[in-house]
């Protein structure tokens, strides 16, 4: 056991700010389980940032797992999959987690039969054959994005534009979010697939080294990593001091490597790429095995929930299959949230599918699901001594509330990482983070109309 | 299962146990040993001055919010409360309840409510409250009793000079002459001194600054940087005459210094909101509270320079911003 004292001393943490939400990791124990089939899935045609793809089937066409249904569209932007086999029902809109209708393609489930050139066998491929341009290919064709959650396509973060350089990627296996495991145990079940990924994204890179980042509150996983990664090369695994939100990119970079990415810059500017732990699988996944993103592991989880579990989904899958599958939904429910309760969007309904970026499904109770009513701000500042962009949110919030935008991008609004430590910590309960997003989103628009002036 | 009614809200959908009234009471109870040794210290005095002080903040911050400001009332979150105990602290042990209860008015009625309530007060209410009654009544403001345990008695206690007062009459005399008959720094320590109800004895004002700082109600900036620029800005004068001036560990422990660095400056809502601005804050409050105690007319500065200070904290909120992350470095680094 490391102590309190020794843990400080030892494990590497970010500077500025941070919290320390209640850990919560119902799940932590339960190994990864294979999900029934669903009946029908809504496959979204855009799961990703970047510019929406286009829809390459229609109605009644008979589709296999792995099929392309939906092409991608320009250099930041990425192919969709179907997850099953079956018939196209239709194309249809259906809300998704944000809680717009997005356009869909609905898939009725017949039988479970896959592309031709799938290796859906479980043996371990080591050799890499490829090179990086191809394998930036086969990720772009793969349709990999993020799979922590921001869901920006993987092969644009492994092209490295002219003039930078990069010396280090890092895998982030933070996983800081409460209740969330499912990088935990992807980390545990299937590593040596996960570090054969990571080897993959080093020779796109061209790169020496990579970091993995592991918060201290997963020591079966840092353990069994750094017992892993003995013998490979250039791979270091390093427990991190448990603190939120450590398994954001510019936090972790800092941590890990203390260089600060600088405002409105990406971690190339400071010669670092970050992939997400269940990334580099998919990417192991895409490259030896000629295996698209169709599913990935997902952590049903909730106090009240009968049996916690990590789920491998097909995407598409309505939540509510996966709440089915971890003993329904309980009584006492109040809140469906759709990752984890830090970041997570709150579902309007339970028809909503899983997403290339669900890393979660979080089921609270009714009693922890309303907001207590706000008070007026006392002026703690306990919100900017938590703020890890070291930003002060008492302030964007006044100034988002009275419209005054110029002033709020000069205050550096759009450094916000949108973590919540304002909002978690607040005494007077003010909803800190809800007015500055919006004053982000008027700032967006104010810059983008500058621009195109 | 689809029929259920979920609420929907942006994130995040979790928080922290905090709340306004917790962090109020935090404070009370780090008031609590400071307030139990003045009662062993002043007697029934202290228990008379303290009642009347928080029962009437409490009770005009009632009658205020309910019929003037026609607001529903919050004395509930304990703002009110800390005001009351903070007001009794800063007077004698020995004050009419009239004037009491003036002072409670004037805090709740001027210094708070005036301004709208919690949140928006730019000074310290229970400072407002001293100062006034400094002013309006300076006679029973500087009759300190002498602290006799439970025999001090109230008004009719035997009443006697603080160290810094001494200091203050000592014309001619040299320091060390009138240290002669000023307390030892363990009667100062312990509080066996004359002075306001909760400012004598600096080891229950740390325990309380121990309780804060563990409750994480306050952050050390503010007290340590009071104390520390004290401690310098009168050791520079000591090192440059000892036969002028008292040295720094005396200036430390009288007076409010340690009550007004630990609980009066930083309150909440009048005290600034970066680490940075803490510091200028805390060092212009020691700066203030020597020249006022070494120069001025009075023999006491804190409450003074706490609310000049109180005054420059919009200033320092606005243009002493936290490094962001990831701002550029600036020139010459």
């Amino acid at each position: 056991m490391i102590t309190k004292i020794q843990e400080a001393k030892v494990l590497r943490t970010f500077s500025k700010g941070g919290v320390h939400p209640a850990e919560q990791k119902l799940s932590a124990d339960k190994a990864i389980e294979k999900a029934g089939l669903p009946k029908q899935v809504s496959i979204p045609i855009a799961q990703h940032i970047g510019a929406p793809s286009t829809p390459v089937v229609k109605k009644k066409d008979q589709v296999k797992a792995g099929d392309v249904i939906a092409q991608s569209q320009g250099f930041v932007s990425s192919n969709i999959h179907s997850s099953v086999s079956g018939t196209v029902a239709k194309i249809d809109q259906v809300i998704d987690a944000s809680g717009f209708r997005k356009p869909c393609a609905v898939i009725n489930v017949e039988g479970d039969e896959w592309a031709d050139g799938i290796d859906t066998s479980a043996d371990l491929i080591r050799d890499i054959t490829l090179s990086a341009e191809e394998i930036r290919q086969k990720v772009l064709e793969a349709g990999i994005v993020g799979m922590g959650g921001a869901t920006f396509p993987s092969h644009v973060k492994l092209s490295v534009p002219e003039g930078k350089e990069v010396d280090t990627l890092i895998i982030n296996g933070v996983e800081c979010e409460p209740y969330l495991t499912s990088d935990h145990r992807v980390m545990l079940e299937r590593a040596e697939e996960m570090l054969v990924g990571i080897r993959i994204l080093m020779r796109a890179l061209g790169v020496e080294k990579a970091l993995i980042g592991v918060e201290h509150n997963k020591p079966d996983a840092i353990a069994h990593l750094k017992n892993m990664v003995e013998g490979e090369e250039g791979m270091e695994v390093y427990g991190l001091k448990v603190k939120y939100p450590q398994g954001g990119e510019k936090q972790l970079i800092q941590a890990l490597l203390d260089r600060e990415v600088p405002s409105g810059g990406l971690p190339l500017d400071v010669g670092v790429v970050v992939h997400n732990v269940g990334t580099a699988l998919a990417v192991y996944e895409a490259v030896q095995k000629n295996k698209p993103l169709i599913e990935r592991v997902v952590t049903v989880t909730g106090k009240s929930l009968a049996k916690p579990a990590n789920l491998l989904v097909r995407i598409g899958t309505p939540v509510k299959d996966l709440i089915e599958a971890a003993g329904g939904l309980p009584e006492d429910t109040g809140k469906v949230v759709s990752g984890g309760p830090m970041m997570g969007k709150a579902l309007q309904t339970l028809d909503v599918p899983v997403v290339k970026g669900t890393s979660g499904i979080l089921v609270i109770p009714e009693k922890e699901a309303k907001r207590t009513p706000e008070m007026h701000c006392i002026r703690c500042s306990r919100c900017v001594t938590v703020c890890p962009m070291g930003l002060e949110p008492y302030l964007l919030k006044q100034l988002a509330q009275q419209e005054r935008y110029e002033e709020l991008e000069e205050q550096s609004v759009l450094d916000c990482i949108e973590c919540g430590s304002c909002s978690f910590t607040c005494p007077a309960h003010l909803p800190l983070l809800d007015y500055i997003r919006l004053g982000k989103s008027h700032v967006n628009q104010i810059i983008r109309n500058r621009k195109s002036k | 299962m689809n029929n259920k009614v979920l609420t929907v809200s942006p994130s995040p959908h979790v928080y922290e146990n905090t709340t306004v009234r917790k962090l109020m009471y935090g404070v009370v109870i780090a008031l609590l040993p400071t307030l139990a040794w003045s009662v062993m210290t002043f007697g029934i005095g202290a228990i008379i001055v303290t009642l009347v002080s928080v029962v009437s903040c409490i009770l005009f911050e009632y009658l205020i919010q309910k019929f003037l400001l026609k607001r529903q009332p919050t004395i509930s979150d304990g703002s009110a409360l800390v005001t009351g105990l903070l007001l009794a602290f800063n007077v004698p042990a020995n004050l009419p309840v009239g004037i009491i209860i003036i002072g409670a008015l004037v805090s709740i009625g001027i210094g708070k409510m005036s301004f709208g309530g919690l949140g928006t007060n730019p000074f310290n209410p229970a400072l407002v409250g001293r100062v006034f009654l400094l002013i309006s009544f300076p006679a029973q403001m500087t009759s300190w009793p002498i602290p006799k345990g439970f025999n001090t008695g109230y008004v009719d206690a035997q009443t006697g000079a603080t160290p810094l007062g001494l200091l203050q009459e000592k014309g001619e005399a040299t320091v060390s002459q009138v240290m002669e008959s000023a307390p030892s720094y363990s009667d100062l320590f312990y509080g066996q001194m004359s002075g306001s109800l909760g400012e004598m004895a600096g080891f229950v004002l740390i325990i309380g600054l121990i309780i804060l700082l563990y409750l994480r109600i306050i952050s050390w900036h503010i007290p340590v940087s009071i104390i520390l620029s004290t401690g310098i800005f009168t050791g520079i004068l000591w090192l440059a005459d000892p036969t002028q001036y008292a040295d720094p560990l005396f200036h430390i422990l009288t007076g409010g210094l340690l009550l007004g660095a630990i609980f009066m400056a930083t309150d909440y809502v009048s005290s600034p909101m970066v680490p940075k601005a803490m510091w200028i804050y805390g060092v212009g409050i020691g700066l203030l509270t020597v020249i006022i105690r070494v120069f001025g007319s009075y023999p006491e500065g804190v409450s003074f320079a706490i609310l000049v200070m109180n005054a420059f904290v919009p200033l320092l909120n606005r243009y002493i911003k936290p490094r962001r992350f990831g701002e550029e470095v600036q020139d010459g680094q």
